[in-house]
C-alpha cells in the first residue's frame, strides 16, 4: 500500500465525518419536542425564566446557525454545556469514559481468547460431535437477545447462588481491585456473549479455507506434527482475514454496552447515554453519538488499512 | 431389450420445475430451517389468535390482585404482573406487536433499499455518488445508539416505531442491491429490453429486479430477525413500544424491577424472543442456500 493511498483514503474519512454530524444534529434537533418541556410543567418556572433558558441553550436560533455554532466550537475542543448538570460536556463523558473502556476492553480480550480456541477446535475436528455442538452454540449465541441473557444471569448468580454482586462498578466503602474485578465478571461475559458466537464461526470458516490449501499438505509431507502444522503455519494465516470483522465489530461492543451498563447499573458511557435521552439532554447525546460514530469511522478506516497491509494482493482504490 | 425407454420416475425428475418448486426442495434439504418455519409459524399463529386461545382482554385487570405479582396458577398459566394482569395473555398479545412490527419495518427496510439500490446501480455517475455517500454515512453511525436516539426522542406511535426501524435498517439491501445491478444491466437481456425500446423503469422494475430477487429474500428474512431484535431491545430500554400496550421488549422491562420476587415474569417474554429470533435466522440460512444456484 502507497503513502499517497493511505494520506487519500485517511481524508475521504473528513467528509464522511461531517456527513455523519449533520445527520446527528438534524435528528437531534429537528425531532418534536425540546429539552424545555420538562420546565414547561413546572409552575414554578415563569414564562420569561423560560425564554432566558432558551436563550442561554442557543435554542431561539434557527437550526442550520446552530449547527454552525456547534461545529465551530466542537473543532475548538468545545463541545458545548450539559443542559442537565452544566458541565462542560467533554468533562461529563471523559468521566464515564473509563467504566466503558475498561468494560468493553475485557470483552474485547475475552472474547479473543474464548473464541480463536473454539474455532481452531471447530475446525480441525470439522463436522465431529464437537463441531455440531459450536455450530448450535454459536447459532443461539447469534439468536439470544443479550439483554435477556443479562437478566437470567442476574437471577441465577447474583440473586439465587448470591456468587456475584447484581451491579454497579464496586460496593461503597470497598473498591478494591478484586471487588471490582467480581463486579465486572457478569457484565464483561455478556457483552462478549454475541462476539464470541460471531467470531468463532469466522476463524472456523477460515480455517477450514485453510487447510485444504498446498502448502498445509506440504508441511504435513515433510513429517511436520499435527499440532504444529495447524498452529504454526495455518491459524496463522487464518487469522489474517478475521483482523478485519474484529475490527469491524468494535462497534458491535460499544453499541452492547449501553444494553449491559443498563442492565448491571455500570457507570459508563452507555448509561449515561440513557440517562441523557431521559433528560433530552441534546449537547451530550450529539457528544456521545459523535464520539461512537467517529470510533466506527476509525476501525473501518483500520479495517480496511490492515488487510491491504496483510495481504499485499490487496489493492486500494 | 428396449433400453432407450425412459422410466415414468426419471421423466419425472427432468421435467422442468418452477422456481419456487425448486427453492423449496432445496429448502426442505435443511432440516434445522424447516423447524424454524414450523416454530415460526405455530408462535405466529399464537399470536394472531390470542383473542380466541386467551379468556382475557391484554389490559384486563383483576382488582384482587394488584400490587405485586402472583405466580403461576391454574387460571393465569404464568401469573399475573403486579397490576393484575394475566401474564400468558399479555404475552401472546406482545407477540403481536414484535412480529408485525418485525415484518412490517422489514418491508419498509427492504423496500427503500432495493429502490435506492436499484437507481444508484442503474443510473450510475452522480445519482451513484450521491445515494452511496448518504449509505456510507447511515452505515458509519452505530446502528443500535442512531436508532435509540431517533426512536427516544420522537417517542414514536407503533407505525411511527415501524417506520424509524426501517428508514434506518435499509443500507446493506442497498449495496447488495446496487452491486446486484451493477453487473445485471451490462447482461444480454437488458440490452435486447432496451433495444425493443422498454423505458428505464420498465428495465428497472421488470427486467432486472426480479433477476436480484434472491438476495433481496434473503436480505428481507433476516431483516425481520434484526427488527423483531430491535424493538424488542429498544422496548426493553423504554424507548420503544410504551405501556400499556404489551411487547416482549417491555415485558421484560418491567419484570426487571421484580427480578428478586417474582422471577417467572422475566423467563417466558426472553424465551419468546429466543425462540423467535432461532427460527428466522435458521430460515435464512436454509434460504440462502435455497436460494443460491450457482452451486
Amino acid at each position: 500500500m502507497s503513502f499517497g493511498s493511505f494520506i487519500r483514503r485517511l481524508l475521504g474519512t473528513i467528509p464522511l465525518i461531517l456527513g455523519i454530524s449533520v445527520v446527528l444534529f438534524s435528528i437531534i434537533h429537528l425531532a418534536p419536542g425540546s429539552p424545555l418541556d420538562f420546565y414547561a410543567d413546572n409552575p414554578n418556572v415563569t414564562r420569561e425564566a423560560l425564554e432566558q433558558m432558551r436563550v442561554a441553550f442557543g435554542l431561539d436560533k434557527p437550526v442550520p446557525e446552530q449547527y454552525v455554532r456547534w461545529l465551530w466550537a466542537f473543532l475548538n475542543g468545545n463541545w458545548g454545556i450539559s443542559f442537565r448538570t452544566g458541565q462542560p460536556v467533554l468533562e461529563v463523558i471523559l468521566e464515564r469514559l473509563p467504566a466503558t473502556l475498561i468494560l468493553s476492553g475485557s470483552a474485547f480480550l475475552l472474547s479473543l481468547a474464548i473464541a480463536i480456541p473454539i474455532g481452531v477446535l471447530a475446525a480441525t475436528r470439522r463436522y465431529s460431535k464437537l463441531d455440531t455442538f459450536f455450530t448450535f452454540v454459536s447459532f443461539s449465541g447469534i439468536s439470544i437477545p443479550v439483554f435477556w441473557v443479562g437478566l437470567m444471569a442476574q437471577l441465577v448468580f447474583a440473586i439465587w447462588l448470591g456468587w456475584l454482586p447484581a451491579g454497579g462498578f464496586q460496593t461503597v466503602g470497598n473498591g478494591s481491585f478484586m471487588d471490582v474485578l467480581t463486579h465486572m465478571v457478569m457484565p464483561v461475559c455478556i457483552l462478549s456473549f454475541a462476539t464470541i458466537a460471531g467470531w468463532s464461526r469466522y476463524v472456523r470458516a477460515s480455517l477450514i479455507d485453510v487447510i485444504g490449501q498446498d502448502y498445509i499438505r506440504t508441511a504435513r509431507a515433510k513429517g511436520q506434527t499435527p499440532r504444529k502444522v495447524i498452529w504454526r503455519h495455518a491459524v496463522r494465516n487464518a487469522l489474517l482475514p478475521i483482523v478485519t470483522v474484529v475490527a469491524l465489530d468494535i462497534v458491535q461492543i460499544v453499541s452492547g454496552a449501553v444494553i449491559t451498563e443498563t442492565i448491571f447499573s455500570w457507570p459508563g458511557i452507555g448509561r449515561l447515554f440513557v440517562e441523557s435521552m431521559d433528560g433530552r439532554d441534546y449537547p451530550v447525546l450529539m457528544g456521545l453519538m459523535m464520539i461512537s460514530s467517529f470510533t466506527m469511522v476509525a476501525a473501518n478506516f483500520a479495517a480496511d488499512m490492515l488487510y491491504a497491509v496483510i495481504d499485499p494482493r490487496v489493492r486500494l482504490a | 431389450m428396449n433400453q432407450l425407454v425412459v422410466s415414468p420416475a426419471l421423466r419425472k425428475s427432468e421435467e422442468p420445475r418452477g422456481w419456487s418448486a425448486e427453492v423449496w426442495r432445496r429448502f426442505k434439504r435443511h432440516r434445522a430451517s424447516v423447524v424454524g418455519l414450523v416454530v415460526l409459524i405455530v408462535l405466529a399463529l399464537l399470536s394472531l389468535f390470542a383473542p380466541l386461545i386467551s379468556p382475557f382482554a391484554f389490559d384486563a385487570q383483576d382488582i384482587e390482585l394488584l400490587g405485586t405479582p402472583t405466580a403461576p396458577n391454574a387460571t393465569h398459566w404464568l401469573g399475573t404482573d403486579q397490576l393484575g394482569r394475566d401474564n400468558f395473555t399479555r404475552l401472546l398479545y406482545g407477540g403481536q406487536i414484535s412480529f408485525s412490527v418485525g415484518l412490517a419495518a422489514a418491508l419498509v427496510a427492504s423496500a427503500i433499499g432495493a429502490t435506492v439500490g436499484a437507481i444508484a446501480g442503474f443510473y450510475r455517475g452522480w445519482v451513484d455518488v450521491v445515494l452511496m455517500r448518504v449509505t456510507d454515512i447511515l452505515l458509519s453511525i452505530p446502528p443500535l445508539p442512531l436508532i435509540l436516539l431517533l426512536s427516544g426522542l420522537v417517542r414514536p406511535s407503533v407505525p411511527t416505531l415501524i417506520l424509524i426501524i426501517g428508514a434506518l435498517g435499509w443500507m446493506s439491501t442497498a449495496r447488495i442491491i446496487r452491486s446486484e445491478f451493477l453487473s445485471l444491466r451490462e447482461r444480454e437481456f437488458v440490452q435486447s429490453a432496451r433495444a425493443i425500446g422498454s423505458t428505464n423503469g420498465r428495465l428497472i422494475w421488470l427486467h432486472i429486479l426480479p433477476n436480484a430477487i434472491a438476495p433481496l429474500i434473503v436480505a428481507t428474512t433476516l431483516a425481520v430477525g434484526h427488527s423483531i431484535l430491535v424493538e424488542s431491545a429498544l422496548s426493553f430500554l423504554g424507548f420503544g413500544v410504551h405501556p400499556p400496550t404489551p411487547s416482549w421488549g417491555n415485558l421484560l422491562n418491567e419484570a426487571r424491577q421484580w427480578l428478586d420476587s417474582a422471577p417467572w415474569l422475566a423467563i417466558p417474554p426472553g424465551a419468546m424472543i429466543f425462540a423467535t429470533m432461532l427460527a428466522v435466522n435458521f430460515i435464512g440460512d436454509g434460504l440462502r442456500d435455497a436460494l443460491d444456484f450457482r452451486n
